[in-house]
């Protein structure tokens, strides 16, 4: 078991009150596994994904553990936290641009980390230029400043800085987002080169795009408002999500060849709940076609057969009927 | 109608503009009322250009630009004010078209003093009232707070009904989902959709085809600020014939298949190929017609 996430709870202070963007978030990834993390903005993916690695200034740990290869992660305290940073726990960050130091040229910026975390210059780079090339990088990027490459070129040098000391998990935030389409399929196949070459033993992929997670992950973890609704194998959360938040997403994306003089799609009516002060019972409840009296209560987070869902409806409900009650509401 | 003839931008770039940057390169086509036109394109195609030039943001190098048989560059004081009423775009980023401090209803506010100033404050009343019905949204909901209180859709559909108080006819959307969430987005693509079967002519500014592909009538593939590929939309889609757009069809995650897997190298080659740009100087291809309704590049 490579990570094991339990129970974990991270607010963010506000004048307001506590925003519970994390409010008990249970999960596994195996060794080897790539897990897509999808959801809508403000759900707490990124909040999970941060929260692994970095707590920011307005980030609040309340609650819950975080074991990495069977040593729990002390994500709590900033200065403990970098022992593990880049060595065990490394992060992909959306905006590549801003990962890199404008003024360095990108190979002297590279040496510096490094000799920050005391690493073999020698050995490094060689291992470095190799795994540039990988990515269809020359060793001349190393001369160059950021400003000077595309942004598809940046996000893979990014990732070949993240990984240079093969960390146990790796987190890749929103990274194929602001890319184009095919240098999105670039960048989203290096990700699962470097699992396939060992490079990271696990991967957690977080974007809103559940296309691009059906490409690369093993499992896709949906989260909703600050808890988990569902995770399933990749490809059967698409063709068969059992929870109703899951089935209303999955069928209002827009696919090359569905158009909407033949086939018309729907959004999600409603809103999320505001986090500030979470309804209790299950967070879906106002928007959920199938909602009754019992989804005033939490709903359990039920396994079975290497799927997880949360939702008392759905397990009432056999899966094959679910799309149509969806679909008639 | 409008049309674009033979429409070119060129940009000064580098220090005090020394070298010249071909944005857009000899486009031609039209929209018609009732008509969805989608341009497709990657980052750097010339595609937002197209689109600020239709809303005299910016003024093409050369070529022309003609919205019912009056040159929209020549147009002066009133009649550009008359343009604005029948021309109109939204932009990709909700929060940055609404000012912070103001109340976001404060954009019905400016066109009706702008556009509008004879018409009494409840009958104006009355017609916002009518504009956000048309976009969906419940004015109890949305009037009277700040930009900030509501969400990036709301945002957006307010903008949309701000456009739809002037009598519009044509419409400029840039990008205007891709900041939304997949579960409003398809709400607000399914609004232009409404939109059209009232008549308005869209011309809808994306990069990501499957939404250009749900929505519109005729699709413009552009790469290099220059046409690839044009025609009606099945058969763009379903016929693609033009190498290029036979490759971003391949890169586009699809939900019930998987890619084809070709190796990083192959896919990181391509982005090579790609990341190179229109050599300066050179002509766009010229298009060649390969069935009815259906042109694709030479070369």
């Amino acid at each position: 078991m490579s990570l094991h996430v339990e129970d974990l709870r991270v607010y963010y202070r506000t004048l307001a009150g506590d925003v519970k963007a994390l409010d008990g978030v249970s999960f596994d990834v195996a060794d080897g596994e790539i897990m897509g993390l999808a959801g809508e903005s403000g759900c707490g993916k990124s909040t999970l994904g941060k929260a692994l690695i970095r707590l920011d200034g307005r980030m609040r740990y309340v609650g819950g553990r975080v074991v990495l290869d069977g040593e729990e992660l002390p994500i709590w305290d900033d200065g403990a936290m970098n022992d593990f940073r880049f060595r065990h726990v490394s992060i992909v960050p959306q905006y590549a641009m801003s990962a890199l130091n404008p003024t360095r040229k990108i190979g002297r910026m590279i040496h510096e980390l490094l000799r920050t975390r005391g690493a073999n210059r020698n050995g490094a780079q060689e291992e470095l230029e190799r795994r540039l090339e990988l990515v269809g990088l020359g060793p001349d990027v190393l001369g160059l400043y950021p400003i000077e490459l595309s942004g598809g070129m940046k996000q893979r040098v990014v990732m070949v800085i993240s990984t240079l000391l093969d960390p146990s998990l790796l987190i890749a935030d929103e990274i194929t987002s602001a890319l184009d389409v095919s240098t999105q399929k670039a960048v989203a196949q290096t990700l699962v080169e470097f699992r396939d070459r060992g490079f990271v033993k696990s991967t957690i992929v977080i974007t809103h795009d559940i296309a691009v997670l059906v490409q690369v992950a093993d499992t896709i973890l949906v989260m909703y408002a600050g808890k988990l609704a569902e995770k399933a194998p990749a490809e059967e959360i698409v063709s068969s999500p059992r929870h109703p938040y899951t089935r209303l997403l999955v069928s209002s994306l827009p696919e090359v060849g569905v158009r909407y003089a033949e086939k018309k799609l729907y959004g999600i009516p409603g809103r999320p709940p505001s986090l500030l002060d979470p309804p209790t019972g299950c967070r879906f409840r106002d928007r959920c076609p199938l909602a009754t009296d019992r989804c005033l209560q939490e709903p359990p987070w039920v396994e079975q057969d290497g799927r997880g869902i949360a939702c008392w409806e759905a397990a009432a409900v056999a899966p094959e009927i679910l799309p149509v009650l969806v679909e008639t509401r | 109608m409008l049309r674009l003839e033979h429409v070119s931008k060129t940009y000064r770039v580098g220090s005090f503009g020394r070298s010249k940057l071909a944005a857009v390169r000899d486009i031609s086509f039209d929209v018609q009322p009732g008509e969805v036109v989608s341009l497709i394109g990657e980052s750097g195609s010339g595609k937002s250009t197209i689109g600020r030039m239709v809303l005299r943001l910016l003024t093409p190098t050369s070529g022309s630009i003609i919205c019912d048989d009056a040159e929209i560059s020549r147009l002066r004081r009133t009649d550009l004010k008359e343009y604005y009423r029948h021309v109109q775009g939204v932009f990709q980023d909700p929060f940055s078209s609404y000012n912070p401090i103001f109340k976001a209803d404060r954009i019905f506010g400016m066109v009706h003093a702008e556009f509008f100033p004879r018409v009494g404050a409840d009958e104006w009343n009355e017609r916002v009232r009518d504009a956000l019905e048309s976009v969906a949204l419940n004015p109890g909901d949305v009037l009277r707070k700040y930009p900030h209180q509501l969400s990036g859709g709301q945002l957006q559909r307010l903008l949309v009904a701000r456009a739809l108080l002037l009598e519009i006819r044509y419409f400029v959307a840039d990008e205007i989902i891709s900041m939304l969430d997949a579960s409003t987005r398809i709400d607000v693509l399914n609004l232009l959709a409404d939109l059209k079967s009232r008549g308005l002519g869209i011309l809808f500014i994306t990069h990501d085809l499957s939404l250009g592909n749900y929505i519109s009538d005729t699709t413009i593939i552009l790469r290099h600020g220059s046409i690839v590929e044009m025609g009606e939309t099945e058969k763009v889609f379903g016929d693609a014939r033009h190498p290029y757009t036979q490759d971003l069809l391949a890169s586009v995650p699809l939900v019930h298949a998987k890619w084809r897997t070709n190796g990083t190298g192959g896919g990181a080659a391509a982005v090579a190929a790609a990341a190179n740009g229109a050599p300066p100087g050179t002509a766009a291809p010229e298009l060649v017609l390969v069935e009815d309704g259906h042109l694709v590049a030479a070369g």
